[in-house]
């Protein structure tokens, strides 16, 4: 059969003859990792590797009077044990600023602390031995003489002038502030129905079933580190560790392979991985340390800790005429590494009201130091607190004016048409799609029949709620992410392509995988663009001696960025392959074109020559080719966003559940997500992270948190007491797309990690407490807990 | 989180273990399915000398029904409870509760035995065994002796098996045509242990309970036997009557307070629990909203 088409080049590279753009495609990878040969750090055995444990502080603040360690140092297969004060000599402290928050203060961080400790579970001392029993044996042979410092833990308290300084050289216990003030707020409310609530976030984290892990393995005579790290930003770690062993970047490398989960976790550099790396280097020997599950809860980085006072202004014809916050957040000790704590409140700041079409915005963000553990950016950063405030103050406006909840979104928000627009905030976007969203969620979710049941089973005293939420995502950060204020890491990522001697294709990228499909995607693009099947296209990421210069994968920056450059590099590769081709077919390369492994003529089709010959030729027989030819079957391409500082992504989630409300216990009946991640590579890729998003967004809504008690003593560091999110809870979660394609890129993908995360716990609040409008309670706290509820109902 | 080093030794025999268990007394400790001592050494929350494993002991495995008492063999797992049809015909409850003790993988190896001995007082094996009047037997140096389910719980973590003895078998009554069964438990997920629980056994005639057992469990620190149960037999239940016993429930609760629940919460989910109970026993509704608080 012959085909007639138009020119190779008048086709998008993304819209050809067996493109794999917008097909769900198996994961290259699955296999791997479904026969067990995934390459997890945990897993890693190097020879003459030690193992090391750390003795962590049982106090929330407290200064170290002495250690003594005699009796352990001579225990079974101890190799070394180190302080804090000894590890100085090797790695230097840091302290977790960044020069674009304005303000923002931290003091200086050890690897292993020095004279005082500021959280329980930070480390102490360094236990090295032959094996992680033999370390745990000796460490409890390790005694410290502690005195006890008053510990500061509420963060309401923390900025009490009475309150005790935790550095005291920072003077005060306030690490951040942020203001902004929009339009004219006081006028926009004097003439309009108020609404105000408290908003409060349960602390949480983002369990790793892979949880932290590094070896470290300095080669004295070669005078490099090699570290093996299950981490989000390679290359990052890579500057940070040089940095701080005063060593030059060249002489570490950092290898990633595969991460079992990060979800932000692993995108800041711990000062545990920190003290390995010093180790390493110290006792000239491999290190590993591989955190243990009490571990993470106490020194995996915690998210969300807000108190949010928000207000809303509503005319009774349902126009929102200004939004209003006061944020306090409590970020333990220190401000983390290199990323900084002050990003979350900071993204609150830029995101609530961000849907809506209001210009009325006032806000105020306080960042404070406590005695807990550190916070820092989870997935979403941000995102579910902005959206939650917003989403929660929209629904009780509409409560005060009698407006259905669709109804007030359908007046407010964002026209479809109004685009490039700017909040009041100064987020830029780029073009947004609420209002197509919106209707298609309502359509998915057949809303008006829905209303109709809950009605039908409130009058069998059956309480079920509808809860609506838009939002906003970041994501494809620029440089204006971390770069701006100073941060070594990359907001660019690079891609090479190469064309190897049989016609398979080895490409290498700085984006990582940590379960996302990073490999997948990369695969997908240089397979269609190329014109090659995805078998042949190999991928090679997460090792800085081995891929180009990048930032790697965090902040739903791997498939808009990454790809783009995996675009842009097969892209080069082509054209290359095509002038090859052309010389030795005495044809121009206008006239060929590279379909299923092969050159063939653009006009009909017809097959020409096989890559596998091309390539023979090139390698082999390059004295056949005519004469002034040079081959170059290797591209390599960069990409960055720079015309937007972050290109915005839309969304509107919807919960439908039940409350039980003698017991408090709530049941998810169903989800609905409906997102707008511009070009979609791989649409189950894409699914399921929306999917596993919104599992996290319900676990902060109904189930995670860090109990504290007042000393600063975490009191659920175990998965029993911790509770993660499971099958048996989670409904099924319907998901439908809008695709608005950002024309920054050729690609025109956009992020998607974070949607799913962002308006889920919204949503569930809002059912919840649209189920419970008639009993009369409202409640704007999670996690939504049936003793938060039945206390809410005064049922106890 | 790796345990500290200790002995093992397999025991080839009951004789062989009680030998063991006299011969280590208290540093000691008898290893079935492990499912709550693996963990509890792994966090150095315990670390015994030597662990006698009883895995072996095919003679402590199996289900039979000897006259009119089911007798379950210690290292029955739950699994096996799961799918017994003795288990089924005679002490359904023991099925029904075993759906809700943690997950598939826990309950292929968890053992019955186990989780007695263990007696975490939020645990639902307890409450059942409490509920259906069973007798635990145990066996030592000095030969066996039964105790009643009742007697058998002394607190959190606390029996009245001592350290050389161990627990061999539970007795059930064979429940007659006549009994009817209840369980249910509120867990913040599958699979958690219980906020609070009921595991009740019934005999009912003509719409009046003629015998009531109500097993409550994660109320206090030992599965708790209804006294307020008397309050409903041989009478006629209406809704105040059930509020009275409600009432007297609340009263005869000591709940402990959690990061799950205030012992408030638990006195009336415990409420609640009763009357949902009661509604379902006698299949009458109407009984489960009917109590205002």
């Amino acid at each position: 059969m012959t085909v007639t088409r138009a020119p190779a080049d008048a086709l998008s590279v993304l819209d050809r003859p067996n493109s794999y753009i917008g097909k769900t495609v198996p994961r290259p990878n699955l296999d791997r990792l479904l026969q067990g040969r995934g390459q997890y750090v945990s897993d890693l055995e190097l020879p003459r590797m030690a193992h090391v444990v750390f003795l962590r502080s049982p106090h929330a603040h407290a200064k170290i009077a002495a250690i003594d360690a005699d009796a352990a140092r001579r225990m079974p297969g101890v190799v070394s044990i180190v302080t804090g004060r000894e590890l100085e000599a090797v790695i230097t402290p840091w302290v977790g600023v960044l020069s674009h928050l304005k303000g923002l203060k931290s003091a200086p961080q050890h690897a292993i602390a020095v004279d005082r400790v500021c959280w329980q579970g930070e480390a102490v001392a360094a236990i090295v031995a032959t094996s992680r029993a033999a370390a745990e044996d000796a460490m409890e042979h390790i005694s410290v003489d502690y005195e006890e410092l008053e510990a500061v833990t509420d963060m309401r308290a923390a900025l009490d002038p009475a309150a005790l300084v935790i550095h005291a050289a920072l003077g005060d216990n306030l690490a951040f502030e942020r203001t902004l003030d929009a339009g004219d707020v006081d006028h926009a409310l004097s003439g309009s129905e108020l609404v105000e609530a408290d908003f409060v976030f349960g602390r949480h984290t983002g369990v790793t079933l892979e949880s932290r892990a590094v070896v470290a393995d300095w080669n004295a005579a070669e005078a490099r580190l090699t570290i093996y790290q299950g981490t989000q930003a390679p290359h990052m770690v890579q500057n940070i560790a040089a940095l701080h062993l005063g060593l030059r970047e060249a002489q570490v490398r950092v290898v990633c392979k595969d991460v079992g989960g990060s979800f932000g976790i692993k995108v800041h550099i711990y000062a545990d991985e920190m003290a390995t790396y010093a180790l390493s280097k110290l006792l000239r020997r491999p290190v590993k340390f591989v955190a243990d599950r009490v571990e993470s809860f106490n020194t995996d980085i915690h998210a969300r800790d807000h108190r949010c006072r928000g207000r809303i202004g509503v005319r009774p014809d349902g126009t929102i005429t200004a939004f209003e916050i006061d944020d306090l957040t409590g970020i333990g000790p220190y401000s983390m590494y290199p990323r900084t704590s002050a990003i979350e409140a900071n993204q609150v700041v830029n995101l609530v009201g961000g849907p809506y079409a209001t210009a009325n915005y006032r806000a105020r963000a306080r960042v404070v130091f406590q005695n807990k553990n550190v916070m820092c950016q989870y997935r979403a950063v941000g995102h579910p607190i902005a959206c939650s405030v917003t989403e929660g103050l929209v629904d009780l406006a509409a409560a005060k004016i009698g407006m259905d909840p669709v109804e007030i979104r359908r007046r407010n928000l964002i026209a479809d048409d109004a685009y490039p627009c700017a909040s009041p905030s100064g987020m830029k976007f780029e073009q947004l799609s609420h209002h197509a969203s919106l209707t298609k969620l309502l359509q998915m979710m057949d809303y008006d029949a829905l209303r109709a049941e809950q009605a039908a089973l409130r009058a069998r005293n059956v309480h079920r709620g509808i809860g609506i939420a838009s939002f906003i995502e970041v994501t494809n950060p620029s440089a204006a992410f971390y770069g701006v204020g100073g941060a070594k890491i990359s907001s660019q990522d690079g891609v090479a392509v190469r064309l190897d001697a049989q016609g398979s294709v080895i490409c290498q990228t700085s984006i990582t995988e940590q379960g996302q499909g990073s490999e997948s995607l990369t695969a997908q693009i240089v397979g269609s663009v190329l014109g090659v099947s995805m078998e042949r296209v190999r991928v090679i990421l997460g090792d800085t001696d081995h891929t180009p210069y990048g930032g790697g994968t965090w902040a739903s920056r791997g498939a808009g960025i990454g790809g783009e450059a995996a675009l842009q590099a097969a892209k080069a590769l082509r054209q290359n392959i095509l002038n090859v081709a052309a010389a030795i077919l005495q044809s121009t390369p206008a006239e060929l074109d590279i379909v299923d492994n092969g050159i063939v003529n653009a006009a009909d089709g017809a097959p020409r020559i096989e890559l596998n010959e091309l390539a023979r030729i090139v390698y082999f027989r390059p004295d056949t080719l005519p004469p002034g030819i040079q081959p170059e079957l290797m591209a390599t391409r960069h990409f960055v966003p720079r015309q937007y500082p972050f290109a915005f992504t839309n969304g509107v989630q919807a919960s439908w559940l039940e409350v039980d409300t003698e017991t408090g216990f709530v049941k998810l009946l169903k989800h609905w997500v409906v997102e707008d991640c511009g070009t979609i590579i791989n649409p189950q890729l894409v699914d399921e992270q929306i999917r596993g998003g919104v599992v996290q967004g319900l676990g902060a809504a109904l189930f995670e948190k860090c109990i504290y008690d007042e000393r600063g003593q975490l009191t659920n560091a175990n998965m029993a007491d911790y509770l993660v999110p499971m099958s048996g809870e989670m409904p099924d979660i319907e998901v439908g797309h809008v695709v608005s394609p950002t024309q920054e890129s050729e690609l025109g993908a956009k992020g998607a990690g974070e949607a799913g995360t962002a308006g889920a716990a919204a949503a569930v609040a809002n059912a919840v407490n649209d189920a419970l409008r008639p009993l009369d309670a409202t409640i704007t706290e999670i996690p939504l807990t049936p003793q938060v509820i039945l206390s809410a109902l005064g049922r106890i | 989180m790796k345990a500290a080093a200790f002995a093992y030794a397999r025991a080839t025999s009951v004789v062989n273990a009680l030998e063991l268990l006299a011969m280590h007394g208290d540093k000691a400790k008898v290893l079935s399915g492990g499912q709550s001592l693996m963990p509890a050494m792994n966090l150095r929350l315990l670390s015994p000398d030597i662990l006698v494993d009883i895995g072996g002991l095919a003679e402590l495995r199996g289900i039979t029904v000897r006259g009119d008492l089911l007798v379950i063999g210690a290292l029955t797992r739950h699994v096996d409870l799961l799918r017994s049809p003795e288990v089924a015909l005679h002490a359904r409850l023991l099925r029904d509760a075993v759906a809700h003790v943690a997950h598939p993988a826990i309950r292929n190896r968890g053992t019955i035995g186990g989780s007695l001995a263990h007696a975490d007082p939020a645990s639902e094996l307890p409450a059942c065994v409490v509920a259906l009047d069973a007798t635990i037997v145990v066996r030592g140096s000095a030969g066996e002796r039964r105790i009643t389910a009742t007697e058998f719980f002394r607190g959190i973590y606390e029996t009245a098996l001592l350290p050389d003895e161990l627990l061999v078998a539970v007795e059930v009554p064979v429940a007659g045509q006549a009994s009817t069964f209840f369980f249910q438990e509120y867990a913040r997920r599958h699979g958690d242990y219980a906020v609070v629980g009921l595991a009740a056994r019934a005999v009912v005639a003509a719409g009046r309970f003629s015998a009531l057992r109500l097993g409550f469990f994660a109320v206090g620190d030992r599965p708790l036997l209804a006294a307020a149960a008397g309050k409903l037999i041989d009478a006629t239940v209406t809704p105040a009557l059930l509020a009275e016993a409600a009432a007297a429930l609340a009263d005869e609760l000591d709940p402990q307070e959690d990061q799950q629940a205030t012992a408030a919460m638990r006195r009336h989910l415990a409420t609640v629990l009763l009357r949902r109970c009661v509604a379902a026993l006698l299949a009458r509704p109407e009984l489960e909203t009917g109590v205002g608080k």
